[in-house]
């Protein structure tokens, strides 16, 4: 009985706090959601979904997601096994790669402003190269696309270390001797990563994949570096209901709605990405 | 055809040599044993056969083609490891099919083989559940079966069978030694059993701190230790060992009895018997009995000879006491010597 306890116990603390600066903050928020003047109502999120922004902010945001997510995981799963598989510089390397995490979305979304800006160090090196003679405004309110490439690069570089670190984890918990019996039983590189690697390596492929998507919904200093207004997501309209249109409640519901969807995925992966408990390494 | 020549095979981990120079050919479908202690470098021997380590010298040829530059998938063989490596993420049955989809067998094949091989090692009842749900045993026969379904040139073995109850092992070396002999299969097979080696081998080869000290025949090794250790090493209880004193040209003293033995400079060598080789009677060694423990069809009496400890089996109706002096005759053809410096037999 003691034994039992003891795990719940020491994970008290830890609960509390959850519930006093989480739980509370959070019911506070459904609550202002859900009523307008002290009555309970949906016009909250009628107000969001019929704003005209409202249908463009839902498609960048996912369509974001959709493509940074996926490349990400690629790019994070090849240089994890770059990494894992180097002998000596091993961590040297993983810090280099990690560099980017120490930078805050609001820098990073700066450091790409500095780039892309029409006198940034693209468009200096392109004039320079002779490729241009006027500056190009790649930011511009008429270039979507190119803003959105360009959120989506930051993005790239910005949080592709965060999995790959945890998939170099990952990779380190699979014990050699799989590798070494694949490989005797005529399974190449690539059929080891796919037969082994990618098996064996999936509660950690859940836990970063579920992390960057959430983090994916919540995008929202880079896009206002680089695009401003022209780039709506998800979390810069909540942003604006609360401090441009100052209507909390609407800010509100837009902020259920971002946790709904990041609830909604992070149930899906874990379905989608779950271990069966015997088949456990 | 897939005979295997190590040649000149040493290893090294850092300032650590694990193997020495060794030396060692393996002909067409022979079963090879490797015997030794623990920590005397199978594993390691075995390891820069399949290509999971490199030597750091010599050569190793398999099926007149030299290998050791090559990745183990392409030398045509097949393993079971000392630690199983049975994957945690499959299936039994996919576990033993593994190899054979990587060689993209028809499915059909595939069952067949892997229904087979499972029947031959009992787990057929086990082909549903994952790595994590089989005992020890079990899951060493997962991996056992899953190197027989290849049906490769080159099988090999690391202590397939240690992880076995007496019974089941005892049947299951008959059937493997039945399987490896109707398949045309060259087989190294590493274990620490002598028991298991003598019931198994064609030929056994003897390693002792990173080197082979003999590779011969079973009833060779039990009958001609090429060296002490061997002697030592081989045959429960092992081989009595008594120095000798020169007592002529071909002469030799041993605890108070002159034998005829080698024609050497030494002054002193070392006489050797198997603890069967010798007849308790009116002539023979001084001995003093100590010990005396009763086997059943024998009788094991350890003794006091020239201050040294000596076993020998005698018949199980042999009368003796503790404190009593006995007389041991050796039989005269089974007497071996021993250089006492080089350790070798003279
Ligand atoms: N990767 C390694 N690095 C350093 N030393 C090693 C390494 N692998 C093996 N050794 C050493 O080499 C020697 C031989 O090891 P090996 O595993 O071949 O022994 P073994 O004969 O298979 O023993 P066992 O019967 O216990 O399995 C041991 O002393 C071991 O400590
Ligand atoms: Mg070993």
């Amino acid at each position: 009985m003691h034994g039992k306890a003891l795990p719940y116990l020491l994970l008290m603390p830890a609960t509390l706090f959850l519930c006093v600066f989480f739980l509370y903050p959070f019911v506070l928020v459904a609550f202002e959601a859900l009523t307008r003047d002290g009555a309970f109502t949906l016009d909250n999120f009628r107000a969001m979904a019929g704003s005209w922004k409202f249908p463009v902010t839902v498609r960048n945001t996912l369509l974001l997601a959709a493509i940074v997510v996926p490349i990400q995981l690629v790019m994070a799963l090849l240089m994890a096994s770059v990494v894992s598989r180097l002998e000596t510089g091993r961590s040297a390397a993983l810090y280099i790669f990690a560099i980017p995490l120490g930078i805050s979305d609001l820098a990073a979304g700066l450091i790409w402003l500095a780039i892309f800006d029409q006198s940034g160090f693209l468009n200096t090196l392109l004039a320079h190269l002779g490729v241009v003679d006027r500056p190009i405004m790649f930011l511009g309110y008429q270039s979507k696309l190119t803003i959105f490439i360009a959120v989506a690069l930051a993005e790239i570089w910005r949080a592709t270390a965060i999995m790959m670190v945890i998939l170099v984890a990952g990779m380190g918990l699979i014990p050699k001797e799989y590798y070494e019996a694949a490989e005797v039983f005529g399974a190449g590189p690539w059929k080891r990563f796919v037969r082994i690697t990618l098996p064996l390596l999936r509660p950690s492929l859940q836990t970063a994949i579920i992390l960057r998507v959430i983090l994916a919904f919540e995008v929202f200093a880079v896009v206002a570096a680089l695009g401003g207004t022209n780039l709506p997501v998800l979390m810069g309209e909540t942003y604006n209901w609360q401090f441009t249109l100052q209507d909390r409640n609407v800010a509100a519901a837009s902020a259920l709605l971002i946790l709904a969807i990041s609830i909604g995925f992070t149930l899906f992966f874990l379905r989608v990405l779950r271990v069966p408990k015997e088949a456990r390494i | 055809m897939a005979e295997i020549a190590i040649k000149g095979v040493a290893k090294r981990f850092g300032g650590f040599t694990a193997l020495h120079q060794v030396n060692l050919a393996i002909a067409d479908q022979e079963f090879m044993v490797l015997l030794g202690a623990s920590g005397c470098g199978k594993t390691t021997l075995l390891r820069i056969v399949a290509g999971l380590e490199t030597p750091s010298q010599g050569e190793v040829w398999i099926g007149g083609r030299r290998v050791d530059h090559l990745p183990p998938r392409e030398r045509g063989i097949a393993m079971v490891f000392q630690n199983y490596a049975v994957f945690p993420h499959l299936t039994v049955f996919e576990n033993i099919a593994f190899g054979l989809r990587m060689k993209k067998l028809p499915q059909a094949d595939v069952e067949r083989r892997v229904n087979r091989t499972a029947e031959l090692m009992h787990i057929e009842q086990l082909l549903k559940r994952y790595s994590g749900q089989l005992s020890g045993g079990q899951r060493q026969r997962v991996a056992v079966a899953r190197a027989l379904a290849m049906e490769p040139d080159v099988i090999l073995m690391d202590e397939p069978l240690s992880n076995l109850d007496a019974l089941l092992r005892l049947e299951m070396r008959a059937e493997l030694k039945g399987v490896l002999a109707a398949s045309k299969t060259t087989t190294i097979y590493v274990t620490h059993d002598q028991v298991e080696a003598m019931s198994l081998a064609d030929r056994i080869a003897v390693m002792h701190q990173g080197r082979i000290v003999q590779a011969a025949s079973p009833v060779e090794v039990y009958r001609n230790p090429a060296a002490r250790f061997v002697g030592s090493f081989i045959g429960n209880p092992p081989m009595n060992f008594i120095p000798a004193t020169k007592a002529g040209n071909g002469s030799w003293s041993v605890a108070g009895l002159t034998l005829p033995g080698p024609k050497s400079d030494k002054q002193k060598i070392e006489f050797a018997i198997r603890p069967e080789d010798v007849d308790a009677g009116s002539e023979g060694l001084h001995a003093t009995v100590r010990v005396i423990e009763p086997l059943g069809p024998h009788t094991l009496v350890t003794c006091d000879v020239e201050g040294g400890l000596f076993r020998a089996i005698l018949e199980s109706n042999a009368s003796v006491k503790v404190g009593e002096q006995l007389r041991l005759a050796p039989k005269p053809d089974r007497v071996r010597w021993f250089d006492p410096e080089t350790t070798n037999a003279l």
